[in-house]
């Protein structure tokens, strides 16, 4: 017998008896009055930063500004760069900033949704320098179980959720920020 | 091999008191860290409760879910492989390295290949690998193993941390600031990242809704070797099975919680499908599982999501450090999981506990962790695997304690001893005088107490 059957068979035999599933009530899920003030105050705590922008005027500004440094600053707002998908690692280590679109954020930690159709290439939410999220205002939810109904994590071949920027304690607990991915997360919420 | 047993590698890592105070205060202030996130959670306990069950439920249809999930990722091209020993998986991950000829390696922290022993397989084979978590390079360097399953590295001091960097990576010796190693160990792993051929991850969700699978990491390592590298290999014991995507939220919600007090981890990363040609590979292990699975008095601590919170509450883990318990998995549920795989060799762990109880307590799956450390030490003993000393001071316990006229008669003549003769009891031949003051002895005994004042 192969490993795999032998490990079912093994699995089949010693299982227990069967047991239910729960039934999860959202309603005794914690809610918040204020989702884009709570959604804040997570990223706030774990390192992050989030602003209101009331026009895209404005963030268009902000990229402009980043892009007049001459750095690799990658723009995947608007239209995701077509040659984007093909850059390797190599290439993309230079990447001083990227600015995305998430999706769906939630309120109790500070995370957002991203898939790779919206990160345009699967290592450039991890491997740029300073990132930059667009997030809608209406996409917060209070937790993660509203997150799970909204999405479907298998709609694409890779999603994430992204909540701040890379970080470690894994000296003496003294937590740095920018481990190996983002040393710098700033989220845009659109009204 | 000698291995020394947990409480004679414990007796050498206390000699170190003042080192011993500073790990046993850094893992309760990441225990209070803890307390602080989950009372932030009103509904706290249901979660628990919830995770529980979804548990139970999976364990209770594992062998449906498993069939689903392989035909689900398959169904998504990744590459399933199922392993029953750690030297199947050691053999199926040198085989992916072999026939694709790549030499360049990283890997994010995963408990599993731990378990297998991987990276001294691989090096017996004369292949690299490097560990990408800050904490698993640090440890790597040192040619040590991780003494905490979610910190690898919280045996040591920056200082020691510092030391190995410049050996290694040629940081200025005498610098200890962590932002200036951290960043060291920044631009040398990233230097591995790029060039990688080849990353290695561990699972802390395999979905079988979706088949596809989560991982959960802060440093973003992960990601960075998953997606650089052209070939990714992803490991997992077949318990981390999930059903369905919706209950990620429970896990998620308790996961970062109960390990860090983090509200989640910075990356919580769902792999469904190789990305353009990428080869995506998944590894089942039950090395043990299916056994385990099979011991009703035990089987539930496969619910296990290694998020260590019973490590940190522990009081005889902060007070004697992971290696102590020689094993990948040390902490309390280390020690009802490795008797499992090893009853002789692991026979001393069930001990290495004060059957205080916090370990269930804090359990973001209600594992009964006490209750079956107690269970094991039963069957270790009805195997004669206690030590001879420990047999016969057991046995005299017993027999005292069933004999009521005795135990007060020794009762008796214990405190007339400290109190006349305190050398007896306050010297090195009395383990209990060891790092402590013996208490003073009081006058009479509860039972004398009690008699006196019932009536008053």
């Amino acid at each position: 017998m192969s490993a795999r059957e032998n490990i079912l068979a093994a699995i089949r035999l010693n299982q227990p008896d069967f047991e239910s599933l729960p039934v999860i009530d959202l309603n005794e899920t914690i809610q918040y009055p204020d989702l884009v003030a709570q959604f804040s105050e997570s990223l706030k705590g774990i390192g992050g930063l989030a602003i209101r922008i009331n026009s895209m005027e404005k963030l268009k500004d902000i990229i402009v500004q980043e892009k007049a440094s001459n750095d690799f600053v990658i723009d995947a707002i608007e239209l995701v760069p077509e040659n984007l998908k093909g850059l390797n690692a190599e290439a993309l280590v230079t990447v001083k900033k990227a600015f995305i679109r998430g999706g769906i954020a939630v309120a109790e930690n500070g995370s957002i949704w991203v898939k790779e159709s919206q990160m345009g290439n699967r290592l450039l939410p991890f491997i740029a320098e300073h990132l930059a999220i667009l997030i809608s205002e209406k996409d917060i939810v209070a937790n993660m179980h509203y997150a799970l109904e909204k999405i479907d994590i298998a709609e694409e071949g890779f999603g994430v959720f992204l909540a701040g920027p890379s970080k470690t304690a894994d000296i003496e607990q003294s937590l740095v920020i920018g481990a190996h991915g983002a040393r710098s997360l700033v989220v845009y919420i659109q009204k | 091999m000698n291995v020394k047993t947990h409480a004679e590698a414990a007796a050498v890592f206390i000699a170190d008191e003042a080192r011993t105070d500073w790990h046993n205060e850094t893992l309760w202030f990441v225990r209070q860290k803890r307390d602080k996130a989950a009372h932030g959670i009103p509904e706290w306990e249901h979660l628990r409760e919830w995770a529980s069950t979804i548990k139970n439920h999976t364990l209770s249809n594992l062998h449906q879910y498993l069939i689903e999930f392989e035909k689900n990722a398959q169904a998504n091209g990744i590459t399933v492989h199922w392993a029953s020993t750690p030297e199947d998986h050691n053999r199926i991950v040198y085989e992916i390295i072999q026939k694709n000829a790549v030499q360049k390696i990283v890997k994010s922290k995963s408990m599993l290949t731990e378990e297998c022993h991987l990276n001294d397989f691989l090096i017996s084979k004369g292949v690299e690998i490097v560990d990408t978590d800050l904490g698993e390079r640090i440890v790597q360097f040192r040619k040590e193993v991780p003494s905490h399953i979610v910190l690898p590295a919280i045996h040591l001091k920056k200082k020691d941390v510092s030391e190995t960097f410049h050996e290694h990576l040629g940081t200025e010796q005498g610098n200890y600031d962590p932002q200036y190693l951290t960043e060291a160990a920044r631009n040398h792993l990233r230097s591995k990242f790029v060039a990688s051929e080849l990353a290695i991850t561990g699972v802390n969700f395999a979905i079988a809704e979706t088949g596809g699978f989560v991982v959960c990491t802060n440093e973003g390592n992960a990601d960075m070797g998953a997606h650089a590298a052209k070939i990714h290999i992803a490991c997992m014991g077949f318990e981390k099975i999930i059903p369905k995507a919706e209950h990620l939220s429970v896990f998620l919600r308790l996961l970062a919680r109960s390990a860090t007090g983090q509200p989640i981890t910075t990356y919580s990363s769902h792999f469904v499908r190789p990305r353009e040609g990428q080869q995506m590979h998944l590894i089942i292990v039950d090395n043990g599982r299916s056994k385990q699975l099979g011991r009703p008095d035990f089987k539930n601590s496969l619910k296990c999501i290694r998020c260590a919170a019973c490590f940190n509450t522990c009081p005889v883990y902060r007070r004697s450090g992971g290696h102590s318990y020689h094993t990948a998995v040390a902490g309390p549920i280390g020690s009802i999981l490795n008797p499992n795989l090893d009853l002789k060799a692991n026979s001393d762990l069930p001990f290495a506990s004060t059957l205080c109880g916090s370990c269930s307590n804090v359990c973001p799956v209600k594992i009964n962790i006490h209750e079956q450390l107690w269970k094991w030490r039963q069957i270790i003993a009805s195997e004669h695997q206690v030590s001879m000393v420990k047999r016969i001071v057991m046995n005299g316990m017993s027999f005292l304690l069933a004999h009521p006229k005795l135990y007060r008669f020794a009762g008796m003549s214990g405190r007339w001893v400290m109190r006349v003769m305190p050398w007896m009891v306050n010297n090195q031949m009395n383990a209990w005088y060891k790092q402590r003051e013996m208490p003073a002895p009081p006058k009479q005994s509860f039972r004398d107490w009690y008699q006196k004042n019932q009536n008053k």
